[in-house]
């Protein structure tokens, strides 16, 4: 017989790994199973035809017959390549240590201390994202120092501010899930200060914020194209331009590639992040909470 | 401790508030502010260092003008169509309980949301160049479409391309949106007789409409500071803003006229400024109901 | 009545449903919640679902909704199986836990949707809805949205909502848990009311035993998917069928014992509690550990030098003062007592006596199923301690 203790845990343990559990009767859910397939269905084909279309390409051989792999064995000694990526990965890096540090003590301030800024914050965080970064590299252009021009710090500076909005979005809503005045208000009641209630009790809540803002970063940085290609710094889309040939092979692997890291690199994160909840998820199973 | 809090106290209480943001506050000010002012100002500003209006007028005539219009007119169908297919898409996945599903979508919809530019026109030049995939299955059904004028690097070629991101950039916003709709919502409609469709019409509709309106003018917003796929497929082909403003760095400009790339970035401004200010009106209603 | 009551009563003519619930089986993944559970509700009735969290009385209201689909069982309405007919169309009113109001409408509006979907004309819906506003003594209120409501206006509003509808049946999920302490006991008096006026049938769950025993006609105690005791409050309470009926509603003193010839000996002392032949606590064997059970006020304690018995704690109840006292260096046993009566300082030594009630004999130790409850007759005086 299931002791009552276990049967809390384990609709608990549903809605963990469900995400929030929606309770919807069988009849209603059976009514929509059609018409949901077909929009899930062509959906899918929008996206992912594409993707094959060009992975089908870049595997033709000459005179588009055959099966070969030379597209892709080609790249890594293309002129440039090599660099291209690890001054992409390095910014990816960069960019993201320099959000995390910015906005995790800002958005816990915020929610903390100026709870009536939010709204403001929500405002001001859109910013970056209507102001074209075409408009703002040439500002940046125009107003940066010499020095900080000659580096890639500078862009990754500027990637920190398209990134912005969701950095924060991200945080904002982690935030808003765990109840942060009381983790923050029992912790230093403990004796915590400040530097370690941040880094021991508010960002292992934070986990999935912080997963999901990393994650869009990264994402952000791989992609971006225009202020790297007018700042004249090669990065991994600006070689792609920059390469592109008629006979499109090469191009489009390195396309499909680029796109493909990208979504390797999301996934081992969220990975990473799944299983951190079946982790705890099973520790209150068997704790019988 | 007084009836009325001092005037002094006040104004303390909140410069100390303020402190917390200011390691932000310089961020966002050097980064930001500076440029975009850079911007601003040099919209005014002649070659020789004086203050005119010439870039201006520039700016907005002839195939500046155009370039506007071109630019609004394709955000507006890739905010509009993009973004009702979204919340559609979004609800679909929503409403399935398989949790794979939605992770899966959740990071697709991270993924997609950022890729442009030249990786993204290559996809679609497989697919739908004149030797794409999906044009020569068409071909073989009968009906190849770029003998019936359509091209992939005219108007609607770049539309098609822009929902690939467009698409997925509403769902991740509508999402936490459709989230909010509450279940008791749904039962108490239903207990009290209504259908999917009264429901929607009465209730869940006009509470996520907001968000879903929010939604659209944040794709609009997108859309219009689009620079790299355009760049990639037209390279300069269709008049559009951003790709204009590009062009001036690029440093083909007639002489006098340097800054009026600057000119044309106010302009986008301006119109991204006003798309924002409808969009917190939009979202104060939005958060308000769905809390 | 008063004639505003009399007007707004005619707002609602309902008449209430015979609710039956045969045999519900409903499992979600390893775990039943509900297992064999059957219950009527007569016309008119409030039944109150009783029982912690997990037991499946949700489950049944929700079944009984249309909610949730059963593995095995039928749900019949006035002799009408509803197995095929969908919330829309089941007629009943259903209020929620909390924040089941529709944001985007105002108090009216709301009251006025289940009328909407029924096809009342505009003018005669907002009138209706008004009036039902009014039962609730919320009319001031009706152009309000609920983000600018309390939650207890909130809970009236959507009271009022379900009762426009005019429906058979009245189904309350927990409605009063979210609220503050003074506004629950106020709701529900409200609620009762307005129930009994109306005679509309009624399922009312809760987790809360109070508020099962004080609306109730009858509660019905759930525990795991089954049905533990089904019956009024003061049967309930004074006649619990089984230890865990008997200790989830009221407190419940346990007290080891012995059985002994017949009787039963509690904590190795002389003393011992006869018991009546006739009842099945001859069955059990000599030197069977046993527990008895009896509540608070089935006891007395008197301060006593000689007493083996120490107070620990007092606690002010309101009406009475429960002293813990501490038996034998062993139990802890609450024991009420008037608060006219002298009262015995905490550290005292005490003697604590049984008063003539009925008390239960369960195996030791047991909380399950499987030990009954048998009534015994304890010697008027007999000292425990």
């Amino acid at each position: 017989m299931v002791a009552l203790g276990e049967v809390d845990a384990l609709f608990d343990v549903e809605e963990f790994i469900e995400q929030p559990q929606r309770r919807f009767s069988a009849a209603r859910l059976r009514s929509v199973a059609w018409w949901r397939g077909i929009v899930l269905f062509c959906t899918g084909a929008f996206f992912l035809i594409p993707i094959y279309a060009a992975l089908r390409f870049s595997l033709e051989g000459p005179n588009g017959t055959g099966f070969t792999l030379s597209a892709y064995t080609a790249i890594p000694s293309q002129a440039g390549f090599t660099a291209a990526l690890w001054l992409s990965l390095q910014l990816a890096a960069a960019t993201t240590v320099i959000m995390l540090v910015l906005m995790v003590p800002t958005s816990v301030y915020v929610h903390l201390r100026l709870p009536g800024l939010r709204r403001f914050f929500d405002s001001i965080t859109i910013v970056p994202i209507v102001i074209p970064p075409i408009v703002l590299i040439i500002g940046v252009l125009q107003v940066a120092p010499t020095f900080l021009k000659s580096t890639p710090y500078l862009l990754a500076l500027e990637y920190g501010i398209l990134a912005m909005p969701f950095v924060y979005r991200s945080l904002d809503a982690g935030l808003r899930a765990i109840d942060l005045k009381t983790l923050v208000e029992a912790s230093r009641s403990l004796g915590g200060r400040w530097g370690s209630t941040l880094w021991r009790v508010v960002v292992p809540n934070l986990r999935s914020g912080l997963l999901s803002a990393v994650v869009l970063t990264v994402a952000l940085v791989l992609g971006e194209f225009t202020m790297a290609s007018l700042d004249l710094f090669q990065t991994l889309p600006v070689w792609i331009y920059n390469f592109a040939q008629d006979d499109g092979s090469v191009s489009t692997a390195v396309s499909l590639l680029a796109l493909v890291l990208t979504w390797i690199v999301l996934m081992a994160i969220s990975a990473l992040d799944l299983r951190r909840i079946e982790r705890t998820a099973k520790t209150r199973m068997d704790a019988g909470s | 401790m007084s009836a009325l809090p001092l005037p002094r106290r006040r104004v303390r209480s909140a410069l100390a508030g303020a402190v917390g943001l200011v390691p932000f506050g310089i961020y966002t000010a050097l980064f930001l502010v500076v440029p975009a002012a850079a911007v601003v100002l040099g919209a005014f500003r002649s070659p020789s260092g004086g203050w005119t209006w010439n870039n201006i007028a520039v700016a907005t005539h002839g195939v500046y003008a155009h370039g506007f219009v071109m630019s609004i007119e394709l955000s507006l169908l890739t905010s509009i169509v993009p973004g009702v297919l979204g919340v559609i898409v979004a609800y679909a996945v929503f409403t399935s309980r398989r949790g794979p599903l939605r992770r899966v979508v959740s990071t697709a919809s991270g993924v997609f949301a950022q890729f442009g530019g030249v990786p993204l026109a290559f996809l679609f030049i497989a697919t739908l160049g004149t030797t794409g995939l999906v044009t020569r299955w068409m071909s073989t059904l009968g009906f190849d479409p770029w003998d019936h004028g359509f091209s992939l690097y005219t108007f609607f070629g770049v539309a098609i391309v822009y929902t690939y991101f467009q698409l997925p950039l509403m769902v991740l916003v509508i999402t936490p949106a459709l989230e909010g709709l509450r279940p008791a919502w749904r039962e108490a409609a239903s207990g009290l007789g209504a259908n999917s469709w009264h429901f929607w019409r009465y209730v869940g509709g006009p509470v996520i409409f907001p968000s879903v309106l929010g939604g659209i003018l944040l794709l609009f917003g997108s859309a219009l500071s689009a620079y790299a796929t355009a760049e990639a497929l037209t390279s300069g082909s269709i008049p559009l803003t951003s790709i204009q403003i590009g062009s001036f760095l690029n440093g083909n400009v007639i002489a006098g006229e340097q800054n009026v790339g600057k000119a044309l970035g106010l302009g986008l401004i301006v119109v991204a400024g006003i798309v924002m200010f409808f969009y917190s009106r939009v979202q104060k209603r939005a958060s308000r109901w769905l809390r | 009545m008063t004639t505003t009551q009399r007007r707004a009563d005619s707002a609602v003519k309902p008449q209430g449903a015979t609710v039956e619930l045969r045999g519900l089986r409903r499992r979600f993944g390893a775990t039943a919640a509900l297992d064999e559970f059957s219950l009527t509700l007569a016309p008119g009735e409030l039944v109150a679902l009783l029982g912690p969290s997990g037991c499946g009385k949700t489950t049944a209201l929700r079944v009984l909704a249309g909610f949730e689909t059963l593995d095995d069982g039928r749900v019949l309405l006035d002799g009408r199986d509803q197995a095929r007919i969908p919330p829309q169309k089941r007629d009943m009113g259903m209020v929620f836990q909390s924040y089941s109001l529709f944001p985007n409408m105002t108090a009216q509006d709301n009251v006025a949707f289940g009328l909407r979907m029924r096809k009342v004309g505009g003018a005669q819906r907002k009138q209706r809805a008004l009036q039902v506003l009014e039962m609730v003594g919320l009319e001031s209120e009706a152009q309000k949205y609920p983000h600018q409501m309390s939650g207890g206006q909130q809970q009236r509003v959507a009271l009022a909502r379900a009762l426009a509808i005019e429906p058979r049946v009245l189904l309350l999920d927990e409605p009063l848990s979210a609220l503050d302490a003074k506004v629950r006991v106020q709701l529900r008096e409200q609620i009762r009311v307005l129930q009994t006026r109306l005679k509309i049938t009624t399922l009312f769950v809760t987790h809360d035993q109070e508020e099962a025993l004080s609306m109730a006609d009858r509660v019905c105690v759930m525990r795991a998917g089954r049905i533990e005791q089904v019956d009024t409050p003061s049967t309930l309470y004074a006649v619990p069928a089984t230890p865990f009926v008997a200790e989830f509603v009221g407190t419940m003193n346990r007290i080891p014992g012995v059985v002994e010839d017949g009787r039963v000996r509690l904590l190795d002392t002389t003393v011992d509690i006869r018991t009546a032949a006739s009842t099945p606590q001859g069955n059990r064997a000599p030197e069977t550990a046993v527990d008895v059970l009896v509540r608070p006020e089935g006891l007395a304690v008197t301060a006593s030098p000689s007493g083996r018995g120490i107070v620990m704690t007092t606690t002010f109840l309101g009406s009475v003062t429960r002293l813990g006292v501490l038996l034998n260096d062993d139990v802890l046993v609450y024991v009420d007592q008037p608060n006219s009566a002298a009262q015995v300082p905490v550290g005292s030594a005490a003697e604590v006596t049984l008063r003539e009630r009925d008390v239960m004999v369960a195996d030791r130790g047991s909380g399950g199923g499987g030990a009954s409850a048998e009534g015994v007759v304890p010697t008027v005086g007999d000292t425990i301690s």
